[in-house]
């Protein structure tokens, strides 16, 4: 029994445990998200990280001990989005057909996500920092963490609002679109990468290969008009409304 | 696979460096994409090893936001505290942002339909 006990500090402490602990849970919650045939509601990021919290909570592990292992995973990240290239090149020839459009549709995309989640929140008497951390949730969670801090709002909260942001539109993205009846690929996957980032994305690369390759131009973009546009939006409103 | 990941994480490492140095507003990665892509346009064509690993690594790319995921536990009590704004502000400016790029780009769009 001691040295069960010793183990389970060395692994607990090793970042192979955390790092096994990761992959097991999405495999786990990508296995049930096949078997019940891809229902959007058993979100395997969603599922997976439900998993991860509830052994957490159960061995009282605090979230520092868990990222030493999990930044494996996290770090990929990175190399992952500078792969998104690679689909926008083969649909070039589609993007370059619609830039007009893809540049009206992205700017009204972007300010229609910032300005909803910045009245919502107030409207339902949030604070301005959580109207802050909530702002850039759209964006991917790099540059939206960074833009909370600058608006004054809590980045490791906005990192959060951004994944749970990601899993609604991923979730319900598809649902809503058949509901407006918009079936073509590239508006589909650039409404998806606008509102939902990566986990969007990542979604709609599993789809279909030109709803990817929109959505990963869409989440790039969106992080570049976004941070360029949130803050003079935010000294707007803040003006307007004498915060 | 090696090449790969040197291409992969030289694009990423320079975009990350002109990040830093001009002081852009967008995070080295996306930069390190756009790297990425002028390479291929010049190069004209898809290397077929970083053909292959890219699909792998996009294909379960969802994996990847586990952890940054799981840090919804260092916010349990200020998510309950502001449980109502934050739910109905992520659901309603999710739809609604969807809803707005979809009908924009059908609107806008007047290429081939049919990709």
């Amino acid at each position: 029994m001691d040295s069960l006990q010793e183990t389970w500090v060395y692994l607990s402490a090793s970042p192979l445990f955390h790092l096994t602990l990761t992959l097991a849970a999405f495999q786990a919650a990508n296995w049930l998200f096949e078997k019940v045939g891809r229902n959007p509601l058993l979100n395997p990021v969603l599922g997976a990280v439900l998993l991860v919290v509830a052994v957490l909570l159960v061995t009282g592990t605090d979230y520092g001990t868990y990222f030493e292992g999990a930044q494996f995973v996290h770090f990929l990240l990175g190399p992952a989005t500078v792969a998104l290239a690679v689909p926008l090149y083969r649909q070039w020839h589609r993007v370059r057909q619609s830039a007009v459009a893809i540049t009206v549709s992205l700017l009204s995309g972007s300010l229609t996500a910032i300005l909803t989640a910045v009245a919502v929140t107030w409207a339902l008497g949030g604070s301005t920092e959580i109207a802050a951390s909530v702002a850039p949730k759209s964006v991917t969670a790099p540059v939206a963490m960074a833009i909370a801090e600058e608006l004054g709002g809590l980045p490791s909260l906005t990192a959060v609002l951004v994944i749970v942001t990601g899993i609604l539109g991923a979730m319900f993205g598809p649902a809503i679109l058949n509901l407006i009846g918009v079936r073509d690929w590239r508006a589909r996957g650039l409404a998806i990468g606008t509102a939902s980032h990566g986990i969007g994305t990542a979604r709609a690369l599993q789809v279909n290969e030109t709803a990817g390759a929109f959505s990963g131009l869409a989440m790039g973009l969106n992080a570049l008009a976004t941070a360029l546009l949130l803050p003079a939006v935010w000294g707007l409103l803040s003006r307007l409304f004498a915060l | 696979m090696l090449s790969f990941m040197t291409l992969v994480l030289s694009c990423q490492l320079a975009g990350e460096l002109v990040v830093g140095a001009a002081g852009l507003p967008v995070p080295g990665p996306v930069v390190g994409m756009v790297f990425l892509f002028c390479y291929l346009l010049i190069r004209g064509d898809i290397p077929g090893h970083l053909d292959r690993v890219t699909t792998g690594l996009l294909r379960s790319m969802s994996l990847l936001f586990v952890p940054a995921g799981t840090g919804v536990i260092l916010h349990f009590r200020l998510l309950g505290e502001a449980l109502l704004p934050l739910s109905a502000a992520l659901i309603v400016s999710t739809v609604a942002t969807i809803v707005v790029t979809a009908l924009m780009m059908r609107w806008f769009d007047k290429g081939d339909a049919d990709g």
